[in-house]
């Protein structure tokens, strides 16, 4: 490792702008002429739209104007996809209603566009919103999943019949029935994960730009992937042509998932320029995001865990039921199948699982991946599952855990993945020894004596990301293949540039993708530049999301380093009289081993640009691409304690440790990792103590629409964290990495929860673990 | 529309705006000083945080109006001729921000903090400072490190420069 | 927000004739929570009328046992004045917890009274330590005061200029914070009269907002000690109920509170 290359603790090239004001988002940019729109949005969970008289508002100072549904629907622009397709246990397909950008009929779920208003300023177009006059008949609404399975509820799509999208299932049910008909010991629990809110610090924006002399459209967007949202909008919304369209996401201000999609508000700014003939820019405020930003997770569940004699586990069977709110969004089915069931075997040696899941339709904002996607549900399912066996069994919760983890590896679990490496128990050790797990029952004694309840918990979470092997999401649904690729130019003075399809929105790749190239040329940090975000420069890539920059992204910059690598040698064998295999790069040079003769890495690449003296037959100039189609998916995992006291007085939780030890693979720069882990598990600590998002179930409206209501995790609810690595490199890709995006959002709820049951002494508590519920829960044990 | 004048980042400036035209606004689309963020509605995730003489104050709960006179300190103008102050190179040094969204407000926070307390921060006194700014990034581990060793750094410049 | 038109008051007499000469004109002291209102299209003032800058409305004076606080005199002043540090820490103790540090540093102890919202922390110590809201009009008794939720006893066009206080033998405040907002929940402030009478206010819990709890009074009149509010009943008929704690969450809140708020003094 050099002081800039792979493993590295490099402080971030991106930096500096950032923390001088100038980095560049999407609500920043401004161009001559801009006008602003605002969204007339439904305030009923279900109604159709009886009429819209916008009579008034179109006669309002700056108004330019006031589109609607209908027109939208005339100029052809296409329903919103989900690119995922999940087919029935029975083998129909999964049964999509349709879903409008701007609703022309029928609204289904508070928030709901029905017109949009451009004006000359924000204020005006906002002032003429609430001009806009809608009629409506309202209708009732149901919000809860398993209530819109029961008979009678509200049907909310004509093509989903009962609001069930699909009813599909992994596994063998058999020997899973068989397995726990026979087991010594079965543990059953009902298992909620709470709906969450994304809430990246900054909203999502739209700017869009119409060029009538060229028919061509530009959209800057908070966007994930904006090489996807390109290719959407062209293929599926009609919106241009992909040759007359481009889509720039200028700096992300995060995203945990929820800028993945193409949401109705930059497919609308884009068609309102060419309808209005001004570049529209929209802003969406706070509560604007948590009403139609798409949430997380929302599952409620059964589970059966079997045991043997031997407290081995035998079989587990699992009942899902996932909301998917009123529409289905990009990514939507494949996070409670794909993302989930097939991780329900953990860390741990199943010989059989089974699960069913059903995805229901309801009058709420759309679900589908936040941070973690699936498996957060899948480990908090398994982990409070596993830690309640133990209480059960009467078996320490680390030993239960010991005596059943994989220890061989490749690893086929019954649900489709095949875990390629990992060492369980080194995580586990190293946790517990970071938590000094032996001197707890003295720290609890101690608490006791001030009043506190203090319980320790644990959770051994294992993950799939770096997605994904394309014909393998291919044959089970998925639209796209999950590759990426990579350019990398070398310019005629050897400073470099890496075209990436991967877009940072925190992550850094502006550093740790440079890092790589720092590594390999022996070049300084600062002559690399990393190129991304703009369809115009990239040609294509698939984005940041499910933690695969690092073991997608970055694996096709490897590629493209290799080409470079090899056209570069040859440049300097010639240049050397050298032969190539005898080159070698060191410290910015290319050298013949054993000799001291050398050219500089910029005279090389010079030579490569004046073409005077290049080798027979090749071409000039030094720039390569490639794509990488990872071979499987990566299985980050590791084990997380998190220690806890509760007040009995007001059931308030303070973490008074949290620790995380990790098995990432190899790592690129440790200070960006143990960064991502932090704010995993500060996302995690907020499911598991203080989000929810919740709707009236009477009338569907959002309770939780500011932070006035849904409780953000604050520096004062949060201990700091210690975090630890241990490594088992990947087999399947070049650098032997696996990704750490999100492992901290799926390990810790699990840890926190146990902790508290475990602080309470009762087990039946929901999270988020409030003070109102945790004191409550406190008191059921205490009389 | 009427005209407010203030002095931003040492400059003056006088500009016409609507009387409902939020400080944040003013700086933003008037000024085009866009490193100051709009996070939330509410004055809660302090992604706005100015200093107003002196003070750290939400740019977004006030009215340009009601800044009219004072001198604002916004993010861009911390860093004296492209160096870094020791706030915004701490956070730089420990890795205190991630997507850089809530970063202008956290360390516009910082350095009233510091400013407040001195070498007297503890841990505890900077997360319970921090109770108006959220981040969703760094799950707050790096920034409250990077304030702690701006604050030591600036304790230590402070000693010096009396010696 | 709707528009609206910004004028600065440079005195008392100015503000009330700003006020006056538009029908839906509102004052504005430090704004935090008016603008956010506004900002959600809650209210409509055509006028806003800025106390901020009034010099006769600002400062901190301790007479004796007198305390005179002024109306446009911030949380942070009232935080960090050494004066009142002396004579009423407790009031001190609650500044430093209103908001965050950029909210204190706007708002004013004014303008946290004349809203007077359900869930403030001031009002309970008005009410506690007995004292007197000081308009541009006339004096009125905190009892008086706080008459419901967001309403007070002030008329229209009414400007609270001050409050003055006896500063207590002793006082102390706690608060349990709504998780989201960190408004409280339940926030208790009991004061002990030089004369030895007892007064508990209670904030955030109250269905009809900030109220004194007579149970509580005589509890810690009879015996100034956290254990004596542990055997005190409090009544969840009256209290609020949302979201984040029910009625009786919040009973054992204000309970919980009490204590604290004792052992503090």
């Amino acid at each position: 490792m050099g002081v800039e290359g792979i493993g590295a603790r490099v402080a971030r090239k991106e930096d500096k702008r950032f923390l001088m004001g100038q980095g560049k988002y999407t609500d920043d940019m401004s161009v001559p002429g801009m006008c602003y729109a605002a969204f007339v949005r439904s305030p009923h969970a279900h109604a159709k739209i009886r009429s819209i008289d916008i009579s008034a508002a179109a006669d309002m100072p700056g108004v330019i104007g006031v589109l609607n549904g209908k027109q939208m629907l005339d100029d052809g622009i296409g329903n919103l996809i989900c690119g995922w397709m999940i087919h029935s246990k029975d083998g129909s397909p999964m049964k999509m209603g349709a879903w409008r950008p701007i609703a022309h009929d029928t609204v289904r779920y508070v928030g709901d566009a029905v017109a949009v208003v451009v004006a000359d300023t924000m204020g005006e177009a906002r002032d003429a919103a609430e001009a806009v006059v809608v009629e409506y008949d309202v209708l009732p609404a149901v919000t809860d999943a398993v209530k819109a399975l029961e008979a009678g509820q509200p049907q909310l799509h004509p093509e989903a019949p009962g609001n069930l999208i699909y009813d599909w299932e992994i596994g063998d049910g058999a020997a899973t029935d068989a397995a726990i008909a026979a087991a010594a010991h079965v543990t059953e629990m009902k298992i909620v994960n709470n709906r969450l809110a994304p809430n990246p610090m900054e909203p999502r924006a739209a700017l869009g730009i119409y060029d009538s002399a060229e028919d061509h459209y530009t959209c800057y967007t908070t966007s994930q992937n904006p090489h996807v949202a390109r290719l959407v909008m062209s293929a599926f919304y009609n919106v241009a042509p992909e040759n007359k369209l481009r889509v720039i996401a200028p700096d992300v201000g995060g995203g945990f998932g929820s800028k993945i999609y193409i949401y109705p508000e930059e497919i609308v700014c884009l068609w309102a320029s060419k309808r209005t003939g001004v570049p529209v820019k929209w802003t969406s405020d706070r509560t604007e995001a948590f009403l139609t930003d798409a949430h997380g997770r929302d599952h409620v569940s059964t589970v059966k865990m079997a045991f043997d004699a031997d407290n081995r586990v035998t079989a587990l069977k699992v009942d899902t039921i996932a909301n998917f709110g009123a529409y289905m969004s990009l990514f939507s089915s494949a996070v409670p199948t794909y993302l989930y069931a097939t991780l329900l075997s953990g860390q741990y040696n199943f010989p059989a699982i089974h699960a069913n899941v059903r995805a229901v339709y309801t009058n709420t904002v759309a679900v589908d991946a936040y941070r973690g996607a699936g498996r957060p549900e899948a480990t908090y399912l398994l982990e409070r599952t596993m830690e309640t066996a133990a209480r059960e069994l009467g078996v320490s919760p680390a030993e239960l855990r010991r005596i059943n983890f994989i220890r061989s590896f490749p690893h086929q679990t019954p649900v489709i993945m095949n875990y390629d490496a990992g060492d369980y128990e080194a995580s586990l050790e190293a946790a517990m020894k970071a938590a000094d797990w032996a001197g707890f029952p003295a720290r609890k004694a101690e608490a006791a004596g001030r009043g506190m309840k203090r319980g320790i918990g644990m959770s051994c979470y294992i993950e799939a990301c770096g997605i994904a092997p394309s014909a393998a999401v291919g044959s089970l649904g998925a639209g796209v293949g999950l590759w990426e690729s990579a350019e990398v130019r070398v310019n005629a003075v050897g400073t470099v540039e890496v075209l990436t399809g991967s877009h940072s929105h925190g992550q850094g790749h502006e550093t740790t993708f440079a890092q790589l190239v720092a590594d390999r040329f022996g070049v300084p940090l600062d002559s690399v530049s990393i190129v991304h975000g703009d369809t115009d420069k990239v040609q294509m890539g698939m984005g940041t999301y499910g933690s695969r920059s690092g073991a997608v992204g970055m694996s096709a910059v490897v590629k493209a380093l290799d080409k470079v690598e090899t056209k570069a040698k040859k440049i300097a064998a010639h240049l050397m009289e050298a032969d190539e295999s005898d080159i070698v790069i060191e410290n910015g040079a290319l050298k013949v081993a054993g000799t001291d003769k050398s050219v500089p890495w910029f005279q090389m690449a010079l030579a490569a640009y004046t073409a005077h003296n290049l080798p027979s037959g090749m071409e000039p100039g030094l720039k390569e691409g490639a794509f990488y189609d990872p071979a499987n998916f990566t299985f980050p995992a590791g084990c997380y304690i998190a220690e806890v006291e509760v007040d009995p007085d007001t059931g308030k939780t303070k973490i008074v440790q949290f620790v995380a030890a990790d098995d990432f693979g190899n790592i690129i720069n440790p200070m960006i990792v143990e960064g991502q882990v932090h704010g995993g598990i500060a996302q995690g600590i907020g499911q598991a103590l203080l989000e929810g998002v919740h709707y009236d179930p009477e009338t569907g409206q959002l309770l939780t629409a500011s932070y006035m209501d849904y409780t953000m995790p604050r520096a004062d609810d949060l201990p700091s964290f210690q975090v630890s690595h241990q490594i088992t490199p990947c087999p399947n890709n070049p650098l032997g990495i696996k990704g750490c995006g999100e492992a901290g959002a799926i390990g810790s709820p699990p840890a926190l929860m146990n902790a508290i049951t475990d602080a309470i002494g009762n087990n039946d508590l929901t999270m988020p673990a409030t003070p109102q519920k945790v004191w409550a829960a406190a008191r059921a044990t205490a009389n | 529309m009427a005209k407010v004048a203030m002095t931003v980042n040492g400059r003056k400036v006088s500009k016409e705006c609507e009387g409902r035209t939020l400080l944040v606004h003013f700086l933003r689309d008037t000024l085009s000083l866009t490193g100051t963020h709009i996070g939330c509605d509410t004055s809660q995730c302090g992604a706005c945080v100015v200093h107003m003489d002196g003070k750290a104050v939400k740019s977004c709960s006030m009215l340009a109006a009601q800044a009219a006179g004072a001198e604002i300190l916004t993010i861009e103008g911390l860093a004296a001729n492209g160096e870094l102050h020791p706030v915004q190179a701490a956070f730089k040094a420990n890795h205190g921000l991630q997507c850089g969204f809530c970063t202008p407000g956290m360390v516009m926070t910082a350095v009233d903090m510091i400013n407040r307390y001195g070498a007297k921060l503890n841990e505890q006194t900077v997360r319970e400072n921090l109770e108006g700014n959220i981040c969703r990034c760094t799950g707050y581990h790096n920034i409250v490190k990077a304030i702690l060793a701006a604050a030591e750094d600036m304790g230590a410049a402070g000693r010096q420069a009396a010696e | 927000m709707y528009a609206t038109n910004y004028h600065r008051a440079s005195s008392v007499a100015d503000a009330v004739k700003l006020q006056s000469s538009s029908d839906e004109a509102k004052y504005v002291s430090g704004g935090m929570t008016l603008i956010p209102t506004m900002k959600q299209r809650l209210a409509a003032p055509s006028d806003l009328v800025d106390l901020r800058h009034i010099a006769e409305m600002k400062g901190i004076s301790v007479n004796g046992s007198r305390v005179r606080i002024g109306a446009a005199t911030t949380h942070y002043e009232v935080s960090t004045s050494a004066e009142l540090k002396a004579a009423c820490p407790a009031i001190s103790h609650l500044a430093a917890h209103i908001g965050d540090p950029h909210v204190r540093h706007m708002g004013t102890i004014g303008g946290s009274i004349a809203n007077n919202d359900p869930a403030a922390d001031y009002p309970s110590a008005m009410l506690a330590l007995g004292a007197t809201i000081v308009t541009n009009a006339r004096e009125v008794a905190a009892e008086d005061f706080f008459t419901g939720l967001f309403e007070t006893a002030l008329e229209a066009g009414e400007i609270v200029v001050a409050v003055t206080f006896d500063a207590p033998a002793k006082a102390g405040y706690a608060k349990f914070p709504n998780p989201a907002s960190r408004y409280a929940m339940a926030g208790v402030f009991v004061a002990k009269a030089g004369n030895g009478s007892v007064r508990v206010a209670v904030t955030g819990a109250g269905s009809n907002g900030v109220f004194r709890h007579a149970g509580l009074e005589a509890a810690l009149a009879a015996n100034w000690s956290a254990d004596a509010a542990s055997g005190v009943d409090v009544d969840a008929s009256d209290l609020l109920s949302d979201l984040h704690g029910s009625a009786e969450y919040r009973a054992n809140l204000v309970k919980v509170m009490a204590k604290r708020a004792v052992a503090a003094a």
